[in-house]
């Protein structure tokens, strides 16, 4: 009788223990489903990737457009933010792995369920919140309202969280004017390292693209919140409403050769074919290719612009 | 007694379900030792190419001597980039230097990644005709040998633990030779380490991706870890394989 009163006590106080741990680690944090990871939080931006591309106006580096998609890249004016209808227009889907922000990622889940429904990353100055369903909804109809965010949804597969995102808006892949079409289809793998969150992109595009562009970016978790800044606010910047939209045409653009002869690059490179993308072309360019002059200026890590010499 | 039978249930019961002990904290624990091989969450097998869609300045050209932009380099690298003569380098038969293992992934070239043994993962690059050799046992330290381009890759799987498999490799490289992060001579030392996880990824048109998330460490020539992550499309086969040998000035 003694000794099954003790054993009571001791199998009720380790089930107690156990519980206290099991509620421990739920408040941390830690009890993330097996395959997944946790997703949710502040991941700061790593300066060390070359992915922009947006200090010179004609920048096609890296990417494999079509001639319609070359041609309209090569009439955009960057003038064309300064007016007002189009400054706060901010950037499409491609920009989460394209600008130079942090990304700062929630949860949401089912009240009633405490099912996952949703992951947001919240929005820039410059780009629109995005929403990550996982609740498994259907795609809406391709008729259906097309956003700059566009529609995503995503799931966990193989340890990592894969997404895809339809219905965004026409706009843009880079900043220096390379359109997007409505046509798109951006496939996005998030793979968790440690304190490294690494974003791939896979962008594909009927209309201005011949190949995917696909762009990887890493991020690191960020043990205080990101801090975002104001929302886009318009303001005069020399343009009136009515006005003309800033333009060139494709073959009058005057930044067209400034990125080639800053740094001696190849015009098929610079303006986007597709077979500078792969190794062949290195041993293509091997015996005309000349180095630009010594770096002089600005040479090191800081900032996304580079110092134009004279030309 | 119904009472404790009922307590010892729901323990059991409880540690069925996997609350006691997270899956998260098993990984790693297993106390058999399987081949690596035969464990492979993923396959990485194959032959792979560079696709060349970021970084491209730096990749696919040489960069203009001096210039090091996105690259944290500490002072003490900045002489170093200052000096970079690649001619000299050729001469002094140093002309593999920017296809050590802190950069070779980077290079634009194909990769054909194959089984050495069952505890060998092996990778051959066509550009700078290197071979990279991650192991998956414990081998005794060598702290003693002279470094070499590759260095020595220690290998681990990383399972995804979930119910549809996957996972990731992580290698850890050190005891490297001193090398070049990028073509222009950007230097990290003998002391640097790599760390890198490989990863794949399918493609919309039933290809594969394989991504490698790089981490450069070094105390002598950075300040902070350099971290980029190439990219490679699968390819059906060696056709397109094309040795070529190191070039110091291309």
């Amino acid at each position: 009788m003694l000794i099954d009163l003790v054993m009571r006590r001791v199998v009720l106080g380790l089930l107690i223990g156990v519980l206290a741990v099991c509620a421990a680690f739920a408040q941390s944090g830690q009890a993330v489903p097996p395959g997944q990871f946790e997703f949710t939080g502040s991941w700061a931006p790593l300066a060390t990737e070359d992915v922009q591309n947006d200090s010179v106006p004609v920048d096609y580096l890296g990417l494999a457009l079509t001639d319609e998609g070359r041609t309209r890249a090569l009439s955009y004016d960057e003038s064309q933010k300064s007016m007002i209808e189009r400054q706060c227009q901010g950037w499409g889907a491609t920009y989460m792995v394209l600008g130079p922000f942090g990304l700062r990622i929630s949860s949401q889940t089912d009240p009633k369920t405490n099912r996952l429904v949703s992951y947001t990353i919240d929005a820039w100055e410059d780009w629109m919140e995005m929403t990550i369903w996982m609740d498994e909804r259907s795609r809406p109809s391709e008729h259906a309202l097309h956003t700059q965010a566009g529609f995503t949804t995503g799931r966990w597969e193989g340890g990592a969280l894969g997404a895809r995102t339809t219905h965004v808006k026409a706009g843009f892949i880079r900043k220096t004017g390379v359109p997007l079409s409505d046509e798109a289809t951006i496939d996005w793998r998030f793979f968790r390292h440690g304190d490294l969150l690494t974003v791939l992109m896979v962008a594909r595009d009927p209309v201005y693209l011949v190949e995917p562009e696909i762009i990887s970016k890493s991020f690191r978790l960020s043990k205080t919140p990101l801090d975002f800044r104001d929302p886009c606010v318009t303001g005069f910047e020399g343009r009136e409403f009515g006005d003309d939209v800033p333009h060139f045409a494709p073959d009058q653009n005057p930044f067209f050769d400034e990125f080639m002869k800053l740094y001696n690059l190849p015009w098929e490179a610079v303006l986007g074919y597709r077979d500078t993308l792969y190794p062949e072309y290195r041993k293509k360019i091997k015996n005309t290719y000349v180095p630009p002059p010594p770096c002089t200026a600005d040479c090191g890590v800081a900032g996304n612009f580079v110092r134009r010499r004279s030309l | 007694m119904r009472p404790l039978v009922a307590t010892v249930g729901i323990v059991i019961v409880l540690s069925g379900l996997g609350v006691l002990a997270p899956v998260h904290a098993q990984r790693g624990s297993a106390t058999a030792s399987p081949r690596a091989r035969d464990v492979a969450p993923i396959d990485l097998t194959g032959y792979w190419v560079s696709y060349v869609t970021e970084n491209w300045r730096y990749r696919m050209v040489t960069p203009a001597k001096g210039e090091y932009r996105r690259i944290p380099v500490s002072p003490a690298a900045v002489p170093i980039i200052n000096a970079w003569d690649p001619t000299a380098d050729e001469r002094a038969g140093n002309q593999c230097k920017s296809y050590g293992a802190g950069a070779i992934m980077n290079v634009p070239g194909r990769l054909h990644i194959t089984w050495q043994d069952a505890d060998t993962l092996r990778i051959d690059t066509d550009a700078g005709t290197q071979t990279r050799l991650f192991r998956f046992t414990a081998r005794p330290s060598s702290s003693a040998a002279r470094p070499t381009w590759q260095g020595e890759s220690t290998a681990r799987w990383e399972p995804a633990g979930g119910p549809d498999g996957g996972g990731s490799l992580r290698v850890v490289t050190s005891n490297v030779r001193a090398g070049y992060l990028r073509k222009n001579g950007v230097p990290y030392s003998e002391r640097a380490t790599i760390s890198e996880h490989f990863d794949i990824a399918p493609l919309p048109d039933g290809g594969k991706l394989l991504l490698v998330t790089t981490i450069v460490e070094d105390p002598v020539y950075l300040n902070a870890p350099y971290v980029v992550s190439p990219h490679f499309k699968k390819e059906p086969d060696g056709s397109k394989w094309d040795p070529t040998p190191c070039s110091s000035t291309w």
